[in-house]
Order: structure tokens, then C-alpha cells, then sequence
């Protein structure tokens, strides 16, 4: 255990797009240890998929990713060939958002499990595959597994298919497993039996994650440490505790605030206002100033840069004050 | 900047600077600026050949069966008449007959269509199946056996061509008018009471305009093609007119003296190509307008 | 599945009912008295004669009984005779539809094949030169008259270069090979004659690329498209996030399922096949239906013209037919529903 299982630093991800570049990824630091599960936490269009599938060279062909990706100490950007199909689906697994489009229709699910097998594993046999796919399936609790084997994905319901999809990712026992919103398509129930399913995964197989979703409530029960993005950035980075009660950064605050919480019924939930900037035309300053109320004239002009403030990493100029300034700001 | 103050001051809508942009963007696109090319050209031709070309098609104007020379282009054929001057006029027997060949199928096809899918039940049901006996037929059998039972002759050709035709823009356009019925606009339309012929002809028809318009643009190279299929048969145009189908049955029969043949063949081969290429490249356009929806 | 099959089954009847009754329509519009058709000029003069014709077709009835009279005819499997060959027509059909199916299913080896190759290829090099050389290409094939490019390959690779031998299916003084599927190239191997087969090959190829040439523009365009869809969709992703190789993700994924619509323009390319050898076989001295409809309307040949009617009718159907089913068997979706 030496070292991080993946450490990214200044990552970078542009897409040229007609005459312009949008800059969907601004130089993200990021760790994952042996073991550890990591929420990467922000808004759509925040750059947290688009960092993960950089990783992997699975971006449209406009994408240009830049800076440095080490795995288990090996720099992984700009690998091709083997050495990247040994990463993809190998040592590192991916669980993508909708079910419902990423399986193949036209082919059986064991097909395409025993597919992801097959290409790392090329000599085992085809009674072997098929006990794997059996037993992969079996890991994820899917009923009858033995007669699923033959199904079409359209057979199956989201979440059964989600299943599928996570079974997919473990095929190869990968060392990290990445899931892009593993339950964002799926109904609030199935949420919760894949959510199981994952830190389940966890406890037997000790297997790392990077969590991405928009969710903060979802990475509370799984996640060990967050990383909140906003506009191609980290902005806040905390053990998930701290994220909840000490957060510094008054986007985190907004998200929180957006979560329909028990404790405090009758409170109205409370939007960030404003979108998200365009990512081809970022504001001088801080991204979040034209959102943020606790913006000063200094946020309008200088970027902040990330810092310790407390037990956060944060990119805010007016941390530590500037949640406890919200709440004044908000009554 | 300069441009658009100049244009709204000089009082024109700024609708109508938008679409111009449009068609300038759609020309942006080359197979779309190579086929308005192609069809510019031969329209020109159409419109003035009889002003500038070199001879007359119906008559003699040297020895039989020349090769390609200074005086002849493309040679001159088994009686004599230039070929070049042939195919120069070939193309207003093919085009203006094409066009109004998609035209006729349009209106007639369009209406029975927009009717059917407008009105639905029995309407549609009768409608329907004649499309479907029509379609049954694979177009130019249908077009020989119909231009036959008329007898040869451009107008019977014509005749027949709209009757193989229409049932594909009946299909199309009930189709759209399917679609566009339960759109919300047309459906406010008919909770203020609109009546119906008022409804389809104000907000369904317009609507489908555009896609109408591509279908018809990339049949029309088809209709070109067809047209002179059924004159190599001898089913279309008749001996003396100098139409291009007509030309390469007469270059068949001179099989070694290939200048007959090439000229009407060249002459549709750009046509259609410039016909298809226009048509494709809206298609793109309009598939990536539909994509990004 | 089964219901899906059976809906497209059932519309088969009122279509075959349909193509029958407009293909009488037809041949009643022929301003030709359709009595001459039938029995001949000279036999005109036998009052025999022509009171048997008139009361087989029932001729000297109204349009509905003679209709009806066609029907029954039909129904025994009786076309009339051709007034050109003397032949019955059904028989004369028979002897070239043999010619014109070896024709259009080697267009559409040479058209299919072709097609999807350069579709592939456009695909994978988009919006690159060869991309477009490849859509220019085939767009060129599909704005062309057959009988213009059969002509011009005839006079290029035959009468100037040699390459190819000239038109039709046979050399001259040379017998068919005795007949067992009715494709002289295979009956010709099933006989063991294997020059035999090289020379109806090679008078196959020509004619037979000319006409897949033409169809294999809208099969490459949709294969183009429909893979670049394909490419961009969310299980190629997870394909690729398997550490599949790109050629395994490109066959077994991208590939396989654009040429689901594909499967559909196969089936009425088919169809447009059988249409362009009406002009190829013209052109080609191809002894097929193609050649004989053409004869046919040019010698007002009603019964002829009404059996080629039928015949086009009934291969359009079937090959439809054919692409539905096609379909279903390979669409999942559809297959188990």
C-alpha cells in the first residue's frame, strides 16, 4: 500500500467544437487510496464524467485530455493498444448511467458479460466463461441466474439491468471501479438495492470507487471522502462527514441545502439559483461568483486557488466565513 | 454588424434576413452548392438554349455518323444532325416533364395523403390500400405497362409516371399529417373551433413543407432517370424529338460509334448527380437539425 | 413473433387480390382489341376460333364476367398465350425468370456486399477525403441509367480493351447446361463443366455489377449513417470500457446492429433490381423477364404484359415479405413479442 491506486493531477479536458474549445475539465487534482470510495459530486455539465472517461480514452474523438493520470503509479494518459484495453475493463471497471442504452439490445446479457471476460481472459475455456457469467451474476442478486444468462437486455427491468451493468464491470476483479450516476435512471426503490449492491461489493471485495453522482445524498452511506466539482474544478474536497456538517464552500452549501432532509421538515427547499457558467466562456474570478451570495469584489477578479481551511480543501477567497455568511445573508 | 443595420434600415424583416442567412448556411454546405450549381446550369440551359446553340437539332447539318471534331463536339449521328445541339435540347424534354411529373404526383398523391391521415376511418382505409396496390408494383413495370396501354408518346409517359408516383407522397404526407395533427399548436387551433379544412390547410400543411420539398428533390433525379428509361424503350418520347433516353437507344444501335451515346449520358449523368447531391446535402442538413432536437 | 408474422401474412391476400385485379385494369386499357392479342391476326378470320377465344376469356360478356373469367383462368394457372411467341405465357415466363433471378441475386451480392464495405469504410474515415471519395462513389452509381453505363462498359471492356466477353448469357454455338436450378453458372458446376461455368461467370459479372453498382448507393449511405449512430450510442462505450479491440467492437456491436435497418433497403433493393433488369437485360441480350417485357408492350403483347404485371407484382411482394421477416428473426425485440 504504497502510494494512491490513482492520483490525477491538473487534468485537463477540452473539446474543440466548431471554431471554439470548450474547457469541460480545468485541472482537477484527485486521489483514490487502495480501498477507498470517492464521491465526485457536482451539477451536470461540472466535468465529473467527462474526468473519469478522459482516464480511459472513451470521449468523442474531439475530446483532448491533458495534465497526468498515474494508476498504481504508471502514468495511463495517452495509452493506447493493449496496455490501454488491459486498464479498461481489467484492472479498472465502469458502470455507466442508463441502463437502458449502455447494453448492447441485440445481444444475450451472458453474451456480453462473457464478452468482457473473454477479452482479458483469452484462454479460458467456454464452460468456464459461463460459470464466471453465472457466478458474476449471482454476485449482483440477480434471481435465476442461470436461466438469465440467455436473456436480451430489454427482457430484463432497469434495475436488473443495472445489475447487469455493475456484474460487467466486475468481470475481471478490477482494482478500481468507476460508477458514472449508477442510479440516476433507475426509481427511487431500485436506488437503494443498487446502492446496496455497491457497498455490499465493498465489503467483500475491498474493491475501490469513484462515485459520480449530483447526488450528495447519495454518496453520505457509501463514500469515505467527496470531492464536490463545479465548472470543471474541485472546489471542495472533505471526508464525507465534513462535507456535511463543516463544509467551507458555499456551493456545497447550496447542494446541501437542495437535499429534502427529515430533521427539518417545513423548511422549504432552497435551489441554487442561476445555471451553471458556459464552459467556453468562464467569468474572470470564481466561476461560482455570479451565483454565490457570499461573493465579494475580489471573487469577480481572481480565481481562487484550493487550500486547507480547517479539515476541508477548498477554493473559496472567503472561507472559513463564507457559509456562516450565507446564513445571514439568507434570513 | 454594419450589414444588419444597413438591411433592417432599408425596411426589410428581420424574418426575412434570417431566412436569407439560412440559404446562405445551406450553400455553405458544398454537395448543396455543388448541386444548386448543377441545376442553375441546366436551367439556364433550358431557358435559353434556342437563343445560342450551335445548330438545328431536327436538321441535318453535316455527314451521317461523324466522330467528335471542331465543328461537331460530340459528332453527329445516323442522319446527320449534331449531337451536341441534340443534347442541349434534350433537356427540355427531360427536365420541364420530370419536374411536372413530381409536381402532378405531389398535388394529387399530397392531397389524397393529407386527407387520409387528416380525416382517418374509412377515408384513410380506402386511400390506403390503393397506395398499397400502387406500391405493389415495382415502378417501371408499372410505367412500361401503363405508358403501353396508352400508347408511346411523351404525355402518355407522363401519365404514366404520375400514376407510379403519387402513392409515395400519399404515404408521406399522411404520415406527417399524422404527426403534426397532435401537436400542440394544431390541437389549440381546434379547441378555439377552427374548422378542419381550415386547420389543415393554415397550420398542418405549411409545417410539412420541408421534408416534403427534400423527398421531392432527391425523387426528382429518380423521375429523370425514369423518364428516360421509358424513352430508351421506346416508350417515351418519339423519333425525330431529341430526348436522352431516346438519343442512347440510337447510340445503341451505333454501337461502335460510342460519341452517339455519350453525350445524352454525360448530359444526365450530371443532372442527376447534381439533382442527387443537392438532395443528399439537405437531407444531412435537415437529419442534423432533427439530431440536435 | 407469431402475431407479428401473422399480421404481415394476412395483408398478403387482399395485396395478391389487388396486384391481380390492376394488372387486369391494365391490359383492358390496351386500345388493341384484346381478341387480335389473343388469337392472332390471321386466326382472325376463323369465326371458330374466335367464338372458342371469346367464350374461354369471355369476351362476348361484360367487364365483370370477363373478369370473373380471368380469375378462374388465373386460378388454373393459365395466362393465356403470348401473341408474339405463339407461347403459353406461363411457360414462356418460366423458361426466363431462371435467367433474370441468377442476374439480380448477383447485383445483389456485388450491390449488398459493396455497399456495406464502403458504407463501413465512409463511416470509419467521416467527414475525411476518402469518406467522400467512397459517398461520391456510390452516389454516381445510383445517378446513373443502367442502360447508359451497360452500354459504356460494353463498348469499353468488350468491343475496346477485350477484358470482358460481350453480351449475353451464352456464347453463340454453345448449349445451355442441361437445366437444374436455371442459373447457367451453377448448372453448369452440378454438370462438373467447369470452363463452362467460367464463361457464364464472366458474361454474369458484367451486367451484374452494373446493376449492383446502381444499388449500392443507398445501401452504403444507410450502412454510413446508421454506424455512425451506432458508434456514438452508449453500449459501443461499455464495449469499449471492456477493453474490447476496436475491430471487435466495430463487428460485434457497431456493425451488427446498423445493419438491422439495413436488412430493410436490402429487401426493397431487391425489388429495385428487378426493375433495373428490365434495362440491363435490354441492353445485355439477357434472356430474362426484363427482355421479355420489353418486347411484351413494345408488340402490345396483353397477355404478356398482364403475366409480367403479376410476376412483378408477386416478387415485389414476396421479397417484402421476405425483409419483414428477415427483420423479426433479427431484432430481438420484435422476435419475442
Amino acid at each position: 500500500m504504497t502510494g494512491p491506486l490513482l492520483s490525477l493531477s491538473g487534468l485537463t479536458v477540452d473539446f474543440s467544437v466548431g471554431d471554439g474549445v470548450v474547457h469541460a475539465v480545468r485541472g482537477v487534482d484527485l486521489d483514490v487510496n487502495h480501498g477507498e470510495v470517492v464521491g465526485l459530486v457536482g451539477e451536470s455539465g461540472s466535468g465529473k464524467s467527462v474526468t473519469m472517461l478522459g482516464l480511459l480514452g472513451l470521449l468523442a474523438p474531439n475530446a483532448r485530455v491533458g495534465g497526468s493520470a498515474l494508476f498504481d503509479g504508471t502514468e495511463i494518459l495517452g495509452l493506447t493498444g493493449k496496455p490501454l484495453r488491459a486498464l479498461r475493463g481489467g484492472r479498472i471497471g465502469m458502470i455507466f448511467q442508463d441502463p437502458m442504452t449502455s447494453l448492447n439490445p441485440v445481444l444475450t446479457i451472458g453474451r456480453q458479460l462473457a464478452e468482457a471476460i473473454e477479452a482479458h481472459q483469452p484462454t479460458l475455456t467456454g464452460k468456464r466463461v459461463r460459470a464466471r457469467v453465472q457466478e458474476l451474476l449471482e454476485m449482483v442478486s440477480i434471481p435465476n441466474a442461470a436461466e438469465r444468462i440467455a436473456a436480451y437486455p430489454h427482457e430484463l427491468s432497469g434495475g436488473m439491468r443495472q445489475r447487469v451493468v455493475i456484474a460487467m464491470a466486475l468481470a475481471n476483479e478490477p482494482e478500481l471501479l468507476i460508477a458514472d450516476e449508477p442510479t440516476t435512471a433507475l426509481d427511487v426503490t431500485i436506488q437503494a438495492q443498487i446502492l446496496d449492491v455497491l457497498a455490499d461489493l465493498r465489503q467483500r471485495t475491498n474493491t475501490a470507487m469513484v462515485i459520480i453522482t449530483h447526488d450528495l445524498g447519495l454518496v453520505a452511506g457509501v463514500a469515505d471522502r467527496v470531492n464536490v466539482m463545479y465548472a470543471g474544478r474541485v472546489v471542495e474536497r472533505a471526508e464525507v462527514d465534513e462535507i456535511f456538517h463543516k463544509h467551507q464552500h458555499p456551493y456545497t452549501a447550496g447542494l446541501l441545502r437542495c437535499l429534502p432532509r427529515l430533521d427539518r421538515r417545513g423548511i422549504d427547499l432552497d435551489p441554487i439559483g442561476g445555471a451553471p457558467p458556459r464552459l467556453d466562456r468562464l467569468p474572470e474570478g470564481c466561476a461560482f461568483a455570479p451565483r454565490c451570495r457570499a461573493a465579494i469584489d475580489e471573487c469577480l477578479v481572481r480565481d481562487p486557488m484550493l487550500r486547507m481551511v480547517g479539515a476541508s480543501v477548498v477554493a473559496c477567497h472567503r472561507a472559513p466565513d463564507a457559509v456562516a455568511s450565507l446564513t445571514g445573508a439568507g434570513a | 454588424m454594419t450589414v444588419s443595420v444597413t438591411t433592417s434600415g432599408s425596411g426589410m424583416s428581420a424574418q426575412r434576413v434570417s431566412r436569407i442567412k439560412a440559404v446562405g448556411g445551406l450553400l455553405r454546405h458544398p454537395a448543396i452548392a455543388f448541386g444548386v450549381m448543377i441545376s442553375a446550369a441546366w436551367l439556364v440551359v433550358v431557358l435559353t438554349v434556342h437563343w445560342w446553340a450551335p445548330y438545328d437539332p431536327y436538321e441535318s447539318v453535316g455527314e451521317r455518323l461523324r466522330s467528335p471534331n471542331g465543328d461537331h463536339w460530340f459528332g453527329t449521328d445516323a442522319l446527320g444532325r449534331d449531337v451536341f445541339t441534340r443534347v442541349l435540347y434534350g433537356a427540355r424534354q427531360s427536365l420541364p416533364i420530370s419536374v411536372a411529373v413530381i409536381a402532378c404526383a405531389l398535388l394529387i398523391g399530397g392531397l389524397l395523403g393529407a386527407v387520409a391521415g387528416y380525416f382517418g376511418k374509412r377515408v384513410d382505409t380506402v386511400v390506403m390500400r390503393l397506395v398499397d396496390v400502387t406500391m405493389a408494383f415495382p415502378p417501371i413495370l408499372l410505367a412500361m405497362a401503363v405508358a403501353a396501354a396508352l400508347g408511346p408518346g411523351l404525355r402518355n409517359g407522363f401519365i404514366a409516371m404520375v400514376v407510379v408516383w403519387w402513392p409515395i407522397y400519399a404515404r408521406l404526407l399522411r404520415a406527417q399529417v399524422m404527426a403534426m395533427k397532435h401537436k400542440e399548436h394544431v390541437e389549440a387551433a381546434v379547441s378555439i373551433g377552427a374548422t378542419r379544412s381550415r386547420i389543415l390547410r393554415r397550420h398542418v400543411l405549411p409545417l410539412s413543407f420541408t421534408g416534403v420539398m427534400v423527398n421531392a428533390t432527391v425523387d426528382l433525379g429518380q423521375v429523370v432517370l425514369l423518364t428516360a428509361s421509358l424513352s430508351f424503350l421506346g416508350l417515351g418520347a418519339l423519333p425525330p424529338a431529341p430526348e436522352w433516353g431516346a438519343m442512347i437507344t440510337e447510340g445503341a444501335k451505333n454501337f461502335y460509334q460510342w460519341w452517339i451515346a455519350l453525350a445524352p449520358g454525360l448530359a444526365m449523368v450530371t443532372v442527376v448527380l447534381g439533382i442527387n447531391f443537392l438532395g443528399d446535402g439537405l437531407r444531412d442538413v435537415l437529419d442534423v437539425k432533427v439530431a440536435s432536437k | 413473433m407469431k402475431r407479428y408474422i401473422l399480421a404481415r401474412l394476412a395483408i398478403v391476400p387482399f395485396l395478391l387480390f389487388g396486384i391481380v385485379t390492376v394488372a387486369f385494369i391494365i391490359s383492358r386499357l390496351i386500345p388493341a382489341d384484346p381478341l387480335t392479342s389473343i388469337v392472332g391476326e390471321r386466326a382472325m378470320g376463323n369465326p371458330e376460333v374466335i367464338a372458342a377465344a371469346k367464350s374461354k376469356w369471355g369476351l362476348d360478356k361484360s367487364v365483370p364476367e370477363q373478369y370473373w373469367a380471368y380469375l378462374s383462368n388465373l386460378v388454373r394457372g393459365d395466362l393465356g398465350t403470348s401473341f408474339r411467341t405463339k407461347n403459353s405465357v406461363v411457360s414462356d415466363l418460366a423458361e426466363r425468370i431462371p435467367a433474370t433471378l441468377e442476374l439480380a441475386v448477383t447485383a445483389m451480392i456485388i450491390g449488398g456486399v459493396g455497399g456495406v464495405l464502403l458504407g463501413k469504410f465512409s463511416a470509419r474515415r467521416k467527414d475525411r477525403p476518402a469518406d467522400h471519395a467512397a459517398r461520391v462513389f456510390a452516389l454516381v452509381g445510383s445517378s446513373l441509367p443502367v442502360f447508359w453505363t451497360g452500354l459504356a462498359a460494353l463498348f469499353l471492356l468488350y468491343a475496346r480493351l477485350g477484358v470482358f466477353p460481350g453480351p449475353g448469357r451464352l456464347p453463340s454455338r454453345v448449349d445451355p447446361p442441361p437445366q437444374v436450378t436455371g442459373f447457367y453458372t451453377i448448372d453448369a458446376l452440378l454438370d462438373g463443366d467447369v470452363s463452362l461455368f467460367w464463361q457464364c461467370l464472366a458474361r454474369l459479372i458484367l451486367p451484374a455489377a452494373v446493376l449492383g453498382w446502381a444499388i449500392m448507393g443507398s445501401i452504403s449511405r444507410l450502412v454510413r449513417a446508421s454506424m455512425l449512430d451506432e458508434m456514438h450510442s452508449d453500449y459501443v462505450r461499455t464495449a469499449r470500457a471492456k477493453g474490447l479491440r476496436e475491430r471487435a467492437v466495430m463487428r460485434g456491436h457497431v456493425l451488427r446492429n446498423a445493419l438491422l435497418p439495413v436488412l430493410t433497403i436490402v429487401g426493397f433493393s431487391f425489388a429495385t433490381l428487378l426493375t433495373g433488369a428490365v434495362l440491363t437485360e435490354t441492353i445485355f441480350e439477357w434472356n430474362g423477364v426484363g427482355s421479355y417485357a420489353v418486347a411484351a408492350t413494345r408488340n402490345l403483347d396483353y397477355p404478356a404484359i398482364n403475366a409480367v404485371c403479376l410476376f412483378g407484382g408477386v416478387v415485389f411482394l414476396l421479397s417484402n415479405l421476405a425483409t419483414d421477416l428477415l427483420y423479426a428473426l433479427a431484432d430481438p425485440k420484435v422476435r419475442l413479442t
